[in-house]
């Protein structure tokens, strides 16, 4: 357990520490009367109650359109299904400027709705609402759907021998072996939402502004450190309240439920019924996530000369004309697999530590480090960008323009997706085992890898496929991080979308697409890899 | 990139044990290590994401000088120098480029910089040299923050574009124009002190409201103005953008010339030479660089004729040198401005919260 707590003090705490003090303490005295006097202002009040209905809003509406989704994921059988359920995970993990430039096509003019009933909903809250399902959408069907399919169908049939009707068995039965699973996925949605950067910035307008939007502008581009700390510290407690909830469903979760192999439960759908929710979900999907994915794909072949691949063949070459980036755009991918591969290698050395820790120990400090390590996840990049900045400036920690910092935040992030895939199984380990295997004379680390490592190798690919594609797709604190001249992925889309012209315009869209890809495989491979569906990612 | 791997299992180790990160991340960065003899011979720039140099100029630098460059980029312009502030005494880097005339002063004001005058600034347009007196910092380009506009719009409709700041209240132009967010975005920005230094400090808002009466639109950031709502741009066609007027730069049009394919004979949109605002880049040496000579030489090298030539087709601005030819790309395509508008830096630094505060009351909320 130490390393993963001197990994995080040292790459997480210490930096936030820092630059929170930097904006609150004046000749080190703590400035707290500021954060009355920040927060007593109109504008600053505005923002957290936007902050706040916006993800409140945009939870209630992943939800209702989610959970008809977690339903037919969880119980019907039909072709194509995992390659589904990979796609609907692809916007989680994509950078936001990719996706904010497809939505758009969606909601905006001459978009999807704009041509068939002349509905525009571009700058609107709803486009920022719709964005959020379309991101989130995966983290209902997963952590709902997963367990749902894992339910025994016998108890709700079991329920309606003794009398009661289809709606009352499944009040009785299946809704209160469901309701943790939901509570935990409405708060993860909660805290997505809550903390929204991307979304809001490109599809709100300037109108509307969240917390962490907020957070940013205030920093990198008013430098009013002051006001940054304090509604740094707003969403420390926020953020921290949303996972103290949610650790404790999840510990409620954890109660014993009958659970059989999903494999059981799932069927063809029957009926007129099923058929029309199979449908409807299938419809709402492709409209809500094939169809924005799809704009970007459509965008990237669309040359000035008709459908080609101009772009991407154009992506190979450093621009004769003009050096956009001193290498081919293309070295971006082999940066972006390489830093991710590090970042990986990092969070999983890390996170797996730390659910070994977890797993071993009880206690409400164990317990607290557990909701330590999710915070991360709540947390703006731009305070950890700007906190390493300010803290890890002197030898033999001047990592300030290392390339290592890149891998060393996106783990920040990884960390979390590790932790929370690997404990289930962990905790399913039987102590016996590893009593027996001592008992037989088996050295730790014999035992560890005989009976330990057989039993988790799974969820441990799982993680690191995880943590891989969050990895591949970080942008928020990598682009703050300055490095040698080599961009990732998403960095690199940005830069092609910071400029004007046809070509930067098509090669942005024909990296997003190519990003999309590499993200959409690792998830199906996935997908083979997984048969435990006790993870909640 | 091929130390990565190399050192992914050091990586490793020391995102574990913490320590032996020096040795890797020393070896990989010699521009911020411990002042070894091997540093000297790297210079560090640190910049904004736009910022872009031909690789043979850069060699064609540590040829004659012996340093070779390292470029940091952080994020866009406002980002980069804030990070530049905060690490104030001990900078990542020895030169810092990319503060404009609207954050100079915010720049001295917190002596970002070591004064050094380059060599060769005697052929730098005077009016471009903000800090003639002390030369903390060293002007490198110009750009024009200007309305464009699409030609075949204004062609179909058989409408004239417009040419100043009063031509966009006309009715005529009416829920044509998209602009950036002037709290957030430096086009957006430069278009605000554009009409303040046309119209005045009391004159400004009055302007704005008649603007916001002729459908002014805003949006957060020229990616979202330019590629998503501008119907002049090659992005704009794709998205069916219906706005055919946009806040842009005077090298916009010869950019969409060079990026398409087939290059066309003429720019698809065109610039509203009496709408513009003048930004100048500048650089400068920074305080607690640990490569000072470098730096210095490096300041000489970004106002040599080589560099500011390569300059335009590069970062699209203009050179400042009076020697450096323009590129036939920017004279044949792109929009000489004769008067731009501009604002005294220190005028900038007093009132820019309040102008943007006020605007976004005004035009935003």
């Amino acid at each position: 357990m130490a390393l993963p707590v001197a990994f995080f003090a040292l790459f997480f705490a210490y930096p936030v520490v820092a630059i929170v003090g930097r904006g609150l303490k004046v000749d080190g005295v703590w400035q707290f009367g500021r954060i009355g006097e920040v927060l007593s202002r109109p504008d600053i009040a505005e923002v957290l109650w936007f902050t706040t209905w916006q993800a409140l809003a945009s939870t209630v509406l992943t939800l209702l359109i989610a959970l008809p989704g977690a339903y037919v994921f969880a119980r019907f059988d039909f072709p194509g299904k995992q390659l589904l359920r990979a796609v609907v995970t692809v916007p989680f993990v994509l950078p936001t400027v990719v996706v904010g430039t497809a939505f758009l096509a969606l909601l905006g003019r001459g978009g999807f709705l704009d041509e068939l009933w002349g509905v525009r909903l571009d700058t609107t809250v709803w486009a920022i609402l719709l964005a959020h399902v379309f991101f989130n959408y995966a983290v209902v069907v997963r952590t709902v759907g997963g367990l749902w399919s894992q339910l025994d169908p016998r108890q709700e049939e079991a329920a309606r021998v003794l009398g009661a009707g289809r709606l009352a068995a499944w009040r009785r039965v299946t809704l209160p072996a469901l309701a943790p699973a939901v509570g935990a996925a409405a708060l993860m949605v909660f805290l997505f939402t809550f903390t929204s950067f991307g979304v809001v910035q490109i599809l709100g307008g300037p109108a509307y502004s969240t917390l962490e939007v907020e957070i940013y502008r205030q920093t990198a581009q008013l430098l009013d450190l002051p006001t940054a700390a304090v509604l740094t510290l707003v969403q420390f407690a926020a953020v921290g309240g949303i996972l103290a909830v949610h650790a404790w469903t999840v510990r409620r979760r954890e109660t014993a439920l009958r659970l059989v192999d999903p494999a059981q439960t799932s069927r063809r759908p029957r009926g007129a019924g099923q058929r029309a929710l199979l449908g409807g979900v299938l419809l709402t999907v492709a409209l809500l996530i094939v169809v924005p994915l799809g704009v970007l794909v459509e965008r990237s072949l669309d040359t000035s000369g008709g459908y080609g691949f101009g772009f991407y063949r154009a992506l190979q070459s450093a621009d004769a004309s003009g050096s956009t980036f001193l290498v081919p755009p293309l070295e971006a991918i082999g940066n972006s697999l390489q830093y991710a591969l590090v970042a990986t290698l990092i969070a999983l050395v890390i996170g797996g530590l730390a659910a070994a820790a977890l797993t071993r120990r009880a206690g409400p400090l164990v317990r607290g480090f557990d909701a330590l390590l999710m915070l991360p996840l709540g947390v703006s990049a731009v305070t950890v960008g700007f906190g390493f900045l300010i803290t890890l400036d002197e030898p033999p920690l001047d990592l300030r323009t290392s390339w290592i910092l890149v891998p060393l935040a996106q783990a920040l992030v990884g960390v979390p997706f590790v932790v929370r895939s690997m404990l289930p199984v962990l905790r399913a380990v039987d102590d016996r085992l590893r009593e027996a295997a001592a008992v037989l004379g088996a050295s730790p680390l014999r035992a560890w890898r005989e009976v330990d490592l057989p039993l988790v190798r799974r969820a441990l690919l799982v993680a690191a496929g995880f943590a891989f594609a969050v990895s591949l797709g970080e942008f928020g604190a990598t682009v703050f991080i300055a490095r040698p001249d080599n961009p990732t992925l998403p960095v690199a889309v940005a830069r092609l979308l910071g400029r004007s012209g046809e070509l930067n315009y098509g090669q942005a869209m024909a990296l997003s697409t190519i990003l999309m890809l590499v993200c959409a495989v690792s998830l199906l491979l996935l997908e083979r890899i997984r048969t435990d569906r006790s993870g909640e990612f | 990139m091929n130390t990565t791997t190399k050192c992914a299992a050091t990586a490793l180790a020391a995102a574990l044990g913490v320590t032996v990160l020096a040795g890797c991340g020393g070896s990989d960065d010699d521009a911020s290590g411990s002042g070894s003899s091997k540093a000297s011979k790297t210079v560090t720039l640190v910049s904004h994401d736009s910022f872009n140099a031909s690789e043979s100029v850069l060699k064609a630098f540590t040829k004659e000088t012996g340093y070779t460059v390292k470029v940091l980029k952080s994020g866009d312009a406002g980002a980069a120098l804030n990070q530049e502030i905060l690490t104030k005494g001990s900078p990542r880097g020895d030169v810092f480029f990319g503060v404009d005339n609207t954050l100079l002063s915010r720049a001295l004001d917190n002596g970002l910089f070591t004064p050094y005058e380059a060599k060769g600034l005697d052929r730098v347009a005077a009016d471009t040299q903000l800090d003639a007196d002390k030369h903390r910092v060293t002007p490198v380009d110009t750009g024009d923050i200007c309305i464009n506009y699409d030609k075949k719009y204004f062609a179909d409709k058989k409408l004239a574009p417009p040419q100043s700041f009063d031509d966009l209240l006309k009715p005529a132009y009416k829920n044509l124009l998209v602009t950036e967010n002037a709290a957030t975005s430096s086009p957006g920005l430069g278009f605000l002190l554009g009409t303040v230094a046309t119209y005045g400090e009391d004159g400004y808002q009055d302007y704005w409201k008649k603007l916001k009466n002729n459908g002014v639109k805003v949006v957060d950031g020229w990616e979202q103005a330019y590629n998503e709502e501008f119907s002049g741009s090659a992005g704009g066609k794709k998205t069916k953008a219906d706005r055919p007027l946009v806040v842009s730069y005077a090298s916009s049009p010869p950019v969409e010339v060079l990026y398409a394919e087939p290059r066309p004979t003429e720019a698809p949109t065109g610039v509203a030479t009496g709408t513009c605002f003048r930004q100048i880049e500048f650089a400068g040496l920074l305080d607690g660089a640990k490569n000072e000579a470098g730096g210095k030489a490096l300041l000489d090298f970004l106002i040599s004729k080589q560099f500011q030539e390569d300059m335009p087709l590069n970062m699209f601005v203009n050179p400042v040198a009076k020697d450096a030819a323009l590129p036939e790309l920017f004279t044949k395509f792109g929009a000489t401005v004769d008067k731009p508008t501009t604002v005294d830096p220190e005028k900038i630094a007093k009132n820019r919260e309040q102008w943007v505060q006020s605007w976004s009351s005004l035009v935003v909320k």
